[in-house]
């Protein structure tokens, strides 16, 4: 674990991998919310973690690195379900990837549970990980310049869901009609880091 | 009941709306948007009564016009520019007062880039997670004003300030940028560090609300490979695969995988939002 300097007001911890970056990013939100550490913004990703919003970043990098996290506690809430049609433009591309059947593909995703890692790209997309490594798939070579909202996708270590219509490069293997990002709502996002996630295949996949 | 509105008469090139944005939500992916010139935002709001969050008005270069449906106290600032109120020449940089059915014109910024605009009471659109912001990259708050727009106002809520008129500093004829090296400094080789921190850039065209391009010396990479994944703050230089620093401003993505040398000091950020393209561009390294 080191602690990388950012500028006037934030630094970047960075750890050995996703595992523990989940489990900083839950002790920097436990210390928050004691009052230990103040933050404006505590940032997860895939393999660091960033507090900006911090006075003094040089002293607080000294007392970040001084101890492991402990591990990040069990999840006690029920995951969220994201119902799922296993029907997407590039199911038959990664049932290729991982030398299985288009229904095998849907069987294999909705078996696992994922944990969302961080958020980025969009409002509410998350980065979920889960995926053992032999199931990672490569972006597409020519991304889309329009992926629909709800899409399912896959894209190296791991899946995700577009919130809204946008480009992408990500395999794209279902649609739900889960409403991801919702500004009327509280929260607006209903994936934030650390949230456990389950898929449920609907329909016919 | 007083209709207390503005209604886009010519919407510019690009105007929006724009407040302190919407910070403490990065980590669900949401840039922290708000205003490219927060001083001079600040300094508006200032000038007609308003709390510093009230919302203004952010222009690009070619200003803006818009009809006040009651009479109305506003004030115009950043970029300086012709100023006239129902045809006749008004103060840039003062509270002026536009009646009932007048027209109100932003001229073209005769230096710097963004004027804004303030309004007594505040544009009052629906914020968005505690913002009134338009944010270009994700496209949260409302849209950039289009001609025929009503845009609501909020009651006053203090006196407009007692001054004739307020200094503002001057558009930059050269930015120069304090930087302080990291978080990934050793992801690019000694003389890329070198001529990032002692060569001259000039402002490219193709920058916007989301990061300010260069023009200049290509930074050569010292490894090469992926980064994973990583948070991106306000100010940080992203070096792309062409080399070419691009500094992130307010409408920034909230993680990013090129890597980062170097992070502008936030104080310096204003004077980059009013650089225009052609303007030389220095990176001078400070200690932390």
């Amino acid at each position: 674990m080191r602690a990388l300097p950012v500028g006037a007001h934030a630094l970047l911890v960075e750890v050995a991998s996703a595992g523990q970056a989940r489990a900083l990013h839950a002790e920097l939100l436990r210390r928050r919310a004691a009052g230990s550490l103040s933050a404006r913004e505590i940032v997860p990703a895939a393999r660091t973690v960033l507090l900006d919003g911090v006075d003094d970043p040089v002293r607080r990098a000294a007392e970040l690195t001084a101890a492991e996290p402990p591990p990040a506690p069990e999840a006690t809430s029920v995951p969220v379900e994201l119902p799922v049609r296993y029907d997407g433009p590039d199911l038959a591309e990664v049932a290729a990837h991982w030398g299985v059947s288009a229904r095998e593909v849907a069987e294999i995703h909705a078996g696992i549970e994922f944990t969302v890692a961080f958020c980025g790209f969009a409002p509410g997309f998350g980065y979920l990980t889960g995926l053992p490594e032999h199931r990672y798939v490569p972006r597409r070579a020519t991304p889309r310049t329009a992926v629909p909202a709800g899409s399912v996708a896959l894209a190296g270590p791991y899946t995700g869901v577009y919130p809204r219509a946008s480009p992408g490069g990500w395999q794209l293997i279902g649609r739900t009609d889960a409403v991801l990002w919702d500004t009327a709502r509280e929260p607006a996002a209903l994936l934030a880091p650390g949230t456990r996630v389950r898929f449920t295949p609907v329909g016919a996949a | 009941m007083t209709d207390r509105a503005l209604v886009v008469v010519r919407a510019g090139a690009l105007t929006t709306v724009q407040d302190r944005g919407r910070p403490g939500h990065a980590h669900l992916g949401v840039p922290r948007s708000g205003a490219l010139d927060p001083p001079a935002a600040a300094l508006v709001n200032r000038l007609v009564g308003n709390s510093p969050d009230a919302a203004v008005l952010e222009t690009t270069l070619d200003g803006c016009a818009l009809r006040a449906r009651s009479a109305v106290t506003v004030a115009v600032g950043g970029a300086p520019c012709p100023v006239r109120v129902g045809g006749r020449p008004a103060p840039w940089g003062a509270p002026v007062r536009v009646s009932s059915g007048e027209v109100l014109e932003v001229g073209a910024a005769v230096a710097g880039v963004r004027s804004y605009l303030a309004v007594a009471g505040g544009v009052a659109v629906e914020p968005v997670l505690g913002s009134r912001a338009t944010d270009l990259l994700s496209g949260l708050g409302p849209p950039p004003l289009a001609d025929g727009r009503v845009l609501p106002v909020g009651p006053p809520t203090a006196a407009p300030a007692r001054l004739d008129t307020a200094p503002q500093p001057a558009p930059p004829a050269e930015l120069v940028l304090r930087v302080t090296l990291g978080p990934r400094e050793d992801w690019f080789t000694p003389q890329a560090l070198r001529d990032l921190t002692t060569r001259t850039y000039r402002v490219s065209a193709a920058g916007n609300r989301i990061g300010l391009r260069t023009e200049g010396p290509t930074l050569e990479r010292a490894r090469s490979g992926e980064l994973p994944s990583e948070a991106m703050v306000l100010g940080a230089i992203q070096v792309p695969p062409d080399g070419l620093p691009l500094i992130f401003l307010a409408d920034h993505p909230t993680t990013g995988g090129y890597p980062v040398p170097a992070v502008v000091h936030p104080a310096d950020l204003p004077g980059a939002a009013q650089a225009r393209p052609g303007t030389p561009l220095r990176f001078v390294l400070v200690r932390r």
